[in-house]
């Protein structure tokens, strides 16, 4: 788990450690070919990706009525409302991931009473990554669901005037705030293992600085952890939403969706559907001009988790750089 | 959210806090504050995963039994039958994946800290990385539906087009972990090898890779456990069905995840049997990550060592 | 590097054995018959005893029905190995036509123009053979806390799933069950999210029999925005039974905890039955322009039959009337013969509580005569 998550968010330009390739052995020619055309190939699948997509999805953004799932007259009007519930879930999933993330590594690092402790807190985190989608989905359908209902009913009588609250609340708890709950759980270690990363890179020194100025502990971590971190963590969120913004089965089984719906309320029946969730639930018993809406959506989804992760590695950028 | 947290400059704001020697009341508050929120983020985290494995324990361990892990899906109408045939699927695919993966994914890796420096190939690599990165896996079990579709005629599933999906989605894992490992390697030991007039290739081969070789495994792990456990693209791609298949190429192939998801969604009047197969296959399936996350922690002692030393 | 050692070994090994015991063999359950065949005919058979592998794909409605088929089937023919993914109609009918199918389940039956000809595994001029082969019930199942049952007209199912009904005590439900003691209570109404036949049923009766209430037509996507949504089957069951009020509409078999309505046919009120589903059939005419062997029905959902149940699921299995390989003939003859046999359609009903076709003797014969065009 170590070695990825900071390196997801950092990427690029740094001189090479070797030099250029230089006296030309026949070896020397054929295994630098090799690795080079491995750098090539792995270019070349991404241009095989949006390709193939292009090819199969294109015509849907310009068709119409018939041939687009969902009774939508045209695309846009079939991929906007997909897109704010997708972007609607993966934002809830991040407002409620972004502090337990951040507090956990801070337990991990920081706090960690021993180093085993530190251990055993980055284990249950790697556990909480490994469990499968399709587990939380069932989890989130057959436990979490049912046990929300109460609070939503509490939710709607005491913060009814709220947007997000008003309506009459679902009676069966399968809102789009569960789908996005789970999705925060299943999103939490990847968040938490950045930040964990980036807190262990702070200076030792500059946090001893901080001990030798009288400073509490919480005050060492506000002065000079976080700061010093916070670029990993923003990098560490926007790589969560980017996951959450693809995350299929779990809001596919959770989620009552009503594709084509905007709503803001989160306690409602009724919520908008995502991307991914729609994609996986229609796409079985589509055929021709659906499949190709079909993968048009899947473009768009790709653009959108495109442009946060940019936002994420701008944001990576402009901060530590050590 | 995190954009909310200090930006003031460390020392100053030092300097005025901590004026006095022994904190304030205030100040001790503060802090004690902090810390019940974090120990409480911390117990926080662990309760869904408490709760998440407690559900599958006590609605599948009672078909955690022998036949599970020998019997196949055939034949079999209501209670009894078995795994095998997913839990097959899911390591013959994975490895499949893997062997597609790793060599591609390292050797780029080695080309982007050896040999491409800031060449234009090299920039474009990291680029489609960076890009590749961001796929959602749903879109990366398109893409294979599409290619294959063009390749082989509509609704054509393979064991092989699930692998190429979700090749997809680990090569740039692999690429990233892979290159950060290999910068770790220090440059002393390769000017070293040079000196002794090796061929730069015989370095890389003979003093580089050996070294970088704990942390290029653990990014390959992570990669691998990055997709064992997806669900959507092979939903798509690579089918199900209730037998052994061992053949990539041709027909269709059940794994784990998809076993799950097909005996909660498509369910006889027994449903209880269903249901606990399900639940039992997560089980197995989490079981399964786990092996490898302990693999991936194994492994590499190094990694830790070079990083500390950067 | 050395600390590592043993422990990378024991990690190494583990992972070996996991994989070698995966890959040692078959599973228990499904043993080689090939290596066991030397013997041409096999004592105590009646029938002929076929080999080879037999794919179908499709309506994931049927697969429960197909689960009991391939196992009975299997009992009778050992050397066959009968796969069906149940991936969804659509998927299984563009690859029924690619040609990678020996057969294909499928909810909508496919178009007249494209059951005369050219599809894959087919000769070039063979026409196609449809029979409905899954009858299932559809239940208006609700959850109301001390109700067992309510009988509900079309046009007040329709209002119900449209909003304009959006309580339980409205005076329309009221009215056609003066016993109930109908809660004051929100009506929450489920449908599926996902694309689906079931919904193509439902919708296709509600727009025969509730045409004003309901103008939505028939439609395999929930044309509504009103109400829950719910993915698959299971997802519908799991709402429906977590909360109070709700309704929704699941294949019978899947509705077992739940509490039905009788609906309203002609003047009687007739609760979903596996006979009243398939006296439905019986009762429906077959759809015109069709080939001998395309045994399609247009569904009669406004029929006033006494006992029939008209909110039905019908499910066909499509196949070649000739086939380019006569193996693949003679495998799915064989299979469709028993599909549509009365052990066939009873092992059906055990496990997916489907309707047999076999106790209605006209369904039936149509049924068989086609199956017996399969052929080479």
């Amino acid at each position: 788990m170590s070695v990825s998550a900071l390196d997801l968010a950092q990427g690029a330009g740094r001189a090479p450690v070797g030099g250029p390739a230089g006296g030309a052995t026949p070896g020397e020619r054929g295994f630098a070919g090799a690795m080079k055309g491995a750098a090539i190939a792995v270019a070349l699948v991404l241009v095989g990706v949006l390709i193939f997509l292009a090819v199969r999805g294109g015509p849907a953004f310009f068709a119409g009525a018939a041939d687009l799932p969902a009774h939508a007259g045209n695309f846009l009007s079939l991929a906007a409302p997909l897109a704010f519930g997708s972007l609607w879930v993966a934002v809830i999933a991040l407002a409620v991931a972004s502090l337990p993330s951040i507090g956990v590594a801070l337990a991990a690092t920081i706090y960690a009473p021993s180093a085993r402790f530190g251990r055993l807190l980055g284990a249950v985190l790697d556990l909480l990554a490994a469990v499968p989608s399709v587990v939380f989905g069932l989890w989130g359908l057959m436990v979490l669901a049912p046990a929300m209902v109460p609070l939503y009913d509490w939710a709607h009588q005491h913060l009814g005037w709220l947007p997000f609250f008003a309506g009459q609340p679902s009676v069966t708890g399968r809102t789009v705030l569960t789908a996005g709950l789970v999705v925060a759980v299943m999103i939490l270690p990847i968040m938490a293992a950045m930040c964990r990363e980036s807190f262990a890179l702070t200076p030792p020194a500059l946090m001893e600085a901080a001990y030798a100025l009288g400073a509490t502990r919480w005050e060492m971590v506000r002065t000079a952890v976080l700061p010093v971190a916070r670029s990993g963590i923003v990098a560490g969120g926007m790589l969560g939403l980017g996951r959450a913004l693809g995350e299929t089965m779990a809001v596919a089984m959770v989620l009552s969706a009503t594709p084509g719906l905007i709503s803001v309320n989160v306690i409602s029946a009724e919520n908008p559907s995502t991307i991914a969730a729609f994609i996986a639930s229609t796409f079985p018993e589509s055929t021709g001009s659906k499949v190709s809406a079909l993968i048009a959506l899947g473009l768009v989804l790709f653009a959108i988790s495109l442009v946060v992760s940019i936002l994420g590695r701008r944001f990576a950028k402009t901060g530590v750089a050590k | 959210m995190t954009l909310t947290l200090t930006r003031k400059a460390p020392q100053s704001d030092a300097v005025a806090t901590f004026a006095s020697c022994r904190p304030t009341w205030r100040r001790r508050t503060k802090d004690r504050l902090a810390t019940t929120a974090v120990v409480g983020a911390a117990v926080l985290t662990a309760v869904p995963l408490t709760l998440v494995i407690w559900a599958a324990i006590q609605r599948g361990s009672e078909r955690l039994d022998l036949t599970l892990f020998t019997n196949s899906m055939r034949g079999v109408v209501g209670q009894g039958g078995g795994l095998l045939h997913a839990l097959t699927g899911t390591l013959l695919i994975t490895a499949a994946t893997a062997v597609i993966s790793i060599p591609l994914g390292i050797s780029a890796a080695i080309y982007l800290t050896e040999y491409g420096g800031q060449t234009r190939l090299a920039s474009i690599t990291r680029r489609a990385v960076d890009i590749m990165v961001s796929i959602p896996s749903i879109v990366a079990g398109l893409a294979a539906y599409a290619l294959f579709s063009l390749l082989l005629g509509p609704g054509t599933r393979s064991g092989l087009a699930g692998a190429v999906a979700l090749a997809m989605i680990m090569i740039p894992v692999v690429v990233r972990a892979s290159e950060e490992v290999l910068r770790l390697v220090p440059g002393d030991l390769r000017e070293a090898g040079l000196a002794l007039g090796s061929p730069k290739w015989r370095v890389i081969w003979r003093i580089v890779l050996p070294t970088a070789l704990p942390g290029l495994t653990a990014g390959s792990v992570l990669g691998v456990a990055r997709i064992i456990g997806e669900t959507a693209p092979l939903l798509l791609v690579a089918g199900f069905t209730d037998a052994m298949n061992y053949n990539l190429a041709e027909g269709r192939m059940a794994t784990l995840p998809v076993y799950i998801y097909t005996q909660w969604s498509a369910k006889g009047l027994d449903t209880a049997a269903y249901d606990q197969r399900a639940w039992a296959g997560a089980l197995v399936l989490m079981a399964v990550v786990v092996v490898l996350q302990v693999a991936a922690r194994a492994l590499p002692p190094q990694i830790a060592k070079l990083r500390r030393n950067r | 590097m050395k600390l590592g050692k043993t422990r990378r070994v024991a990690v190494t090994a583990t992972a070996a054995a996991v994989l070698l015991a995966a890959m040692s063999g078959c599973a228990a359950n499904e043993e080689q018959p090939n290596d066991n065949q030397s013997s041409g005919g096999s004592a105590g058979a009646t029938q002929e005893q076929l080999q080879g592998e037999l794919n179908g794909a499709g309506a994931s409605s049927q697969s429960a029905a197909q689960e009991a088929w391939k196992a009975g089937f299997v009992g009778l023919q050992p050397g066959v190995t009968v796969n069906y993914d149940p991936q969804g109609s659509g998927v299984g009918r563009e690859q029924f036509t690619a040609g990678g199918l020996g057969f294909v389940g499928t909810d909508a039956p496919f178009k007249a123009d494209e059951a005369k000809g050219g599809h894959g595994s087919c000769t070039e001029a063979s026409p196609l053979v449809e029979v409905p082969v899954y009858i299932s019930p559809i239940v208006v199942a609700f959850n109301l806390e001390g109700i067992a049952s309510l009988n509900l007209a079309p046009n007040v199912i329709a209002d119900i799933f449209t909003g304009k009904i959006s309580n339980w005590n409205d005076p329309a439900i009221a009215a056609d069950n003066p016993e109930a003691q109908l809660p004051d209570l929100r009506i929450v109404p489920v449908h599926r999210s996902d694309k689906s036949g079931t919904t193509g049923n439902f919708t296709d009766y509600l727009s025969a029999t509730a045409a004003q209430a309901w103008t939505a037509g028939e439609t395999e996507e929930w044309p509504e925005s009103g109400g829950e949504g719910a993915e698959k089957t299971q997802g519908m069951v799991e709402a429906l039974s977590a909360g109070n009020g709700t309704i929704g509409y699941v294949d019978a078999g899947q509705a077992k905890a739940l509490s039905w309505a009788s609906i309203k046919v002609g003047e009687e009120w007739v609760a979903p039955s596996a006979e009243g589903a398939a006296k439905a059939v019986a009762e429906s005419s077959l759809e015109e322009g069709r080939g001998e062997g395309d045994v399609v029905y247009e569904l009669n959902r406004t029929t006033t039959a006494a006992g029939a149940y008209p909110l039905i699921l019908v499910s066909y299995l499509a196949a070649c009337e000739k086939y380019e390989d006569a193996n693949t003939a003679q495998l799915v003859s064989s299979y469709l013969k028993y599909v549509t046999s009365d052990a066939g359609q009873q092992a059906a009903a055990a496990n997916a509580g489907s309707a047999p076709i076999t106790s209605e003797a006209d369904l039936s014969a149509k049924v068989s005569a086609a199956v017996e065009r399969i052929g080479s």
